[in-house]
């Protein structure tokens, strides 16, 4: 048993629900319980789809257990076969029915359905939702998958047609994959391949028995579509990309493996709405300059957002972390060459006490990480799921390619230029125009709290010590070139020293963001020193003695 | 029942209505939902489901924007050792419940939830909570209650939490009667009741309190009120107690308002000038603000989806206070006894359906082409997009709708999404 009060990943049969939700002409048939049904409204609310998730559910409930739920489950998938006429059937039990150990697959098969049936199996007790998705996809294919015509036959194609490929992985409920599918669609088509089938989302039963016709394929996601995309290689011989077109590096070397997998030329500059790495050089960014920057989230966007961060961004990461247990191995590695541990794990408690920690000045990560870094005060901007609602924009916001690129510098650097914003509010705060009262709106009543964080966890939490000198370089009334270094954690104060109002205004012309961790740090080295009254003097002693 | 239906002039309502029983797939919360609003009406009670990856996504899903520094619910997940039998599930369960309750001193009342899994693999929850009791008397009491999908629909799983709690209650030993309200309210409703019944000179207790030290007492002098319509165990738990139920419609808008009052009223004799004074004054404000809503909503039909149970309460609402027709009122559960006097406010003929087959309910839907639609957020956008105006049912149950000062704003809940389609039209 394992005590879980937000998880980030649902069961795996949400995951088989993506696909199916996904695709054109596929129904589901879950055999559940009466109250599965709530997984629903995260394809109709959150991703607000027009229809509703092609799954019919048998919803037995307690008088049917001694009864026939196995009946109860044929049914429900003859009257969906009748009322939807679907062109492949998915077939599976949630975790309740796993229980009862019915056998959908077996139970469908009695039904002889003149259409494929694919039955699933997913571990409800060992694996979530991520898994769930690449089962059902990778089954998908096993089942539907055509032999592609013989070789004699594309001797006979027409010399100048152009390379295809499929694009893998993009399902229902996925973070930007209605956006990224756009955006790398068209960067195929401009380095002249023709996109054959995208799947799961948006394909037909046909579409995906088609897909072994395509010269090579794309894996957007390998979270979904690696394993499809690697049983394409072992049984087709169609190659696949290893990289995920995420940040201007990556798609470059994902344009590189493209021509070097079709023989196309590689194009001699990037196109022209290629801004991000211009912004990111230009001196308006060099106040970014090794911002402590943390990351979290599905591993193909922590390891993409690492590389970004550290290359094109110029943070330094701080910190790193998964919950997808499946691809631990790359981000462990990814994180070895940014001198710091991942945190694999799916205990957001886990993740906030390491944030709590290293107190870094950035976060990437997910709706959780958005809640914890809102309750810390700190900068933060979501770059992977589980998401709320409004991370499926209205707008075009896809996160690869080079729009993807120009996306991400956008968001990422919005929640800093808000925090730069306010430090000169703050700066100007005495003059007459700038009321004390004047808060911005934008961290709203938690602006506070990065002066005066009470941990949100019982469980006692390393206090986070930092040199009080992250200030961005143009506040040269107060900061000198940033060094950082942790220090270890301090203890309870017991005797606090106190301010001398010199010194507690003096403070404040701090930058708020730092503040927090300045007042901690000269409260630390005055007790150290046996400091009764904090001074303007004992300020700057402690600024000096952390910047070693 | 006999097969004649006796022809009765004083017949009135839907008093004898056969309603249209379903059976086929349910598009319904369960009833672990239920934790969403009572963990925020009891301060210091921590829920903790006993389930699978499923239950703790469904609660985070309901959750959905509620954020908290730390939810006080979570989930105990069964995992394939437990499964096995290669953990102890009780020693397991002991683990877990130390964990929790090391990281949060402050809780003294602890419900075990059973979900799905837990009822499938028969865990004994009971013996389960009896066995942490004894570990963590006195600082936490540990109760249990089912809020599986194949036991409770949504609501359902309030009744099931607060019937786990009768049996706890301090017996009272007064004989003079008392005044007991059952079911969550929110506070705001809750403190407006207490002044009204205060007005009448009554004094009144509300079950579930706000904090576990602050039980109600009970005994054969109780008199309750239901204020909720979903509460079928509570009532039979509170009555093997000794407690009367008092028959009243429920206090949505100005008549159920009204006539819930005055049950209590009528049953400790407050004289009826008293009465008239008490509520004189929050009626007429009340009508006033419902005679503006009237004009949006009057002759519009509508469409009730099976929900909550309070579908019923609802539609006698929206018919005779705003002049609504109502095409279908769908309903999960249908309680006799305790809609009794709705039924017979409600217009006879009126189409009821009890339980639901969700495609068989949608072809009907769409046939009727009702006005607006009350139903789940899994069928509202869909529902939209075919053109026909939705309001979803699970903001009926977390925005205070009871009670004289929120009649107006019941009513707005179904006039806003007609409001805006003109709007948006336009």
């Amino acid at each position: 048993m394992q005590l879980t009060l937000w998880t980030y990943e649902g069961p795996p049969h949400v995951g088989a629900m993506r696909v199916a939700t996904a695709m054109k002409d596929v129904h589901y048939v879950l055999h559940a319980p009466q109250g599965d049904t709530y997984a629903d409204l995260l394809f109709t609310m959150i991703e607000r789809l027009p229809r509703r998730p092609p799954v019919t559910y048998t919803t037995f409930q307690a008088r049917d257990l001694g009864g026939d739920t196995a009946e109860l489950f044929k049914d429900a998938a003859r009257q969906a076969m009748a009322r939807f006429n679907p062109a492949a059937m998915l077939v599976g039990s949630s975790c309740t029915a796993e229980l009862i150990q019915d056998d959908p697959g077996g139970l469908a098969q009695a039904l002889q359905l003149s259409i494929p049936v694919v039955a699933l199996e997913l571990p409800s007790y060992q694996r979530k939702e991520n898994w769930g998705a690449s089962e059902t996809f990778y089954q998908l294919c096993r089942h539907l998958v055509h032999k592609p015509a013989a070789a004699s036959e594309t001797a006979d194609k027409p010399a100048k047609a152009r390379p295809t490929c499929n694009i893998l992985g993009p399902s229902a409920l996925g973070f930007r994959h209605r956006d990224d599918v756009k955006e790398i669609t068209q960067l195929l088509n401009q380095l002249g391949v023709d996109v054959a089938v995208v799947a799961p989302l948006s394909a037909s039963v046909a579409d995906v028995q088609k897909l072994a016709e395509a010269d090579f394929n794309v894996v957007l996601y390998p979270e979904i579509g690696m394993a499809a995309a690697q049983w394409l290689q072992r049984q087709f011989d169609q190659p696949h990309t290893q990289t995920v077109p995420l940040g201007s590096h990556a798609t470059r070397d994902f344009i590189a493996e493209v021509c070097a997998l079709t023989g196309l030329p590689q194009p001699a500059q990037d196109p022209s709405n290629a801004h991000a790495h211009w912004y990111a050089k230009s001196v308006d960014s060099t106040y970014l300059t090794g911002k402590r920057v943390y990351i979290f989230g599905d591993a193909t966007h922590v390891v993409a957002a690492a590389r970004i961060a550290s290359q094109e961004m110029g943070f330094e990461v701080v910190g790193l972390g998964t919950y997808s247990r499946e691809f631990a191995r790359e981000v462990r590695d990814c994180a070895k060459r940014y001198g710091v541990e991942a945190l694999i794990t799916d205990d957001y408690l886990e993740v906030e006490t390491q944030i709590n920690a290293l107190q870094p000045e950035l976060i990437l990560g997910t709706q959780m990480e958005r809640h914890i870094a809102k309750r810390q005060g700190i900068p933060c901007a979501v770059i992977s799921a589980p998401v709320h609602v409004q991370d499926f924009p209205a707008r075009y916001a896809p996160q690869m390619g080079f729009e993807g690129a120009n996306v991400l510098f956008d968001t990422w650097v919005h929640p800093l230029m808000m925090g730069l914003e306010e430090h000169l509010i703050g700066m100007f705060r005495e003059d007459f125009e700038f009321h004390a009262g004047a808060a911005p709106s934008h961290l709203g009543s938690t602006r506070p709290a990065a002066e005066n964080v009470a941990p949100a966890v019982a469980a006692p939490v390393a206090s986070p010590v930092l040199v009080p000198t992250a200030a961005p370089a143009h506040t040269e009334t107060l900061s000198t070139d940033s060094v950082h270094k942790v220090a270890p954690p301090a203890q309870a104060a017991s005797n606090q020293a106190t301010w001398s109002p010199e010194a507690e205004k003096e403070l404040g012309k701090i930058p708020f963001f730092v503040r927090g961790k300045a007042r901690r740090n000269t409260e630390r080295f005055a007790q150290d020193q046996g400091v009764a009254t904090i001074t303007v003097e004992t300020l700057y002693d402690a600024k000096a003695h952390y910047s070693r | 029942m006999s097969t004649v239906i006796p022809i009765r002039a004083e017949t009135s309502g839907c008093t004898d209505v056969v309603p249209l029983v379903e059976r086929g797939q349910r598009e319904v919360f369960c009833g672990l939902t239920g934790i969403i609003w009572l963990h925020r009406k009891i301060q210091d009670a921590f829920f903790l489901v006993v389930g699978s990856r499923t239950c703790a996504h469904l609660i985070q899903s309901a959750a959905g924007v509620m954020i908290f520094a730390e939810p006080r619910f979570g989930t105990a997940i069964i995992d394939e050792r437990d499964l096995a039998g290669l953990a102890d599930v009780h020693e397991e369960l002991d683990r877990v419940v130390g964990q929790l309750l090391a990281r949060r001193p402050d809780i003294r009342l602890l419900f075990l939830v059973g979900s799905c899994p837990s009822e499938v693999i028969k865990l004994d929850l009971s013996r389960a909570a009896e066995r942490q009791n004894q570990i963590h008397h006195p600082k936490v009491r540990v109760l249990n209650y089912s809020g599986s999908g194949i036991e409770t629909t949504f609501t359902q799983g309030e009744d099931a939490c607060l019937a786990a709690m009768v049996p706890g209650l301090p017996a009272s030993t007064d004989t003079a009667p008392a005044l007991m309200v059952v079911g969550t309210l929110a506070d705001v409703v809750e403190d407006q009741m207490r002044s009204l019944f205060e007005r009448m000179g009554l004094q009144v207790n509300f079950f579930p309190p706000r904090n576990s030290q602050a039980m109600p007492v009970v005994g054969p002098n109780t008199r309750y009120l239901l204020a909720q319509p979903f509460l079928a165990d509570t009532a039979r738990a509170l009555q093997s107690r000794g407690a009367q139920h008092l028959a009243a419609p429920f206090p949505l808008g100005v008549e159920g308002t009204t006539a819930w009052l005055q049950a209590a009223a009528t049953e400790f004799a407050v004289p009826p000038e008293v009465f008239e004074e008490a509520t004189a004054a929050p009626r007429q404000r009340a009508e006033k603000a419902l005679a503006v809503q009237r004009q949006m909503l009057q002759g519009q039909r509508i469409f009730f989806f099976p929900d909550s149970q309070l579908e019923i309460p609802l539609a006698r609402f929206v018919h005779r206070e705003l002049s609504m027709d109502l095409v279908e009122v769908g309903t999960p559960y249908l309680h006799r006894q305790h809609m009794a006097a709705e039924l017979a406010l409600m217009p006879t003929g009126t189409r009821i359906s009890e339980g639901q087959d969700v495609d068989l309910q949608l072809d009907r839907c769409i046939a009727d082409a009702p006005d607006l639609v009350v139903c789940g957020l899994g069928l509202a956008n869909p529902l939209e997009a075919q053109g026909i105006t939705t309001k979803w049912a699970i903001e009926l149950v977390f925005t205070p709708i009871q009670g004289y000062e929120q009649a107006a704003d019941l009513a707005g809940l179904f006039s806003r999404p007609l409001k805006r389609r003109l709007k948006l039209a336009a």
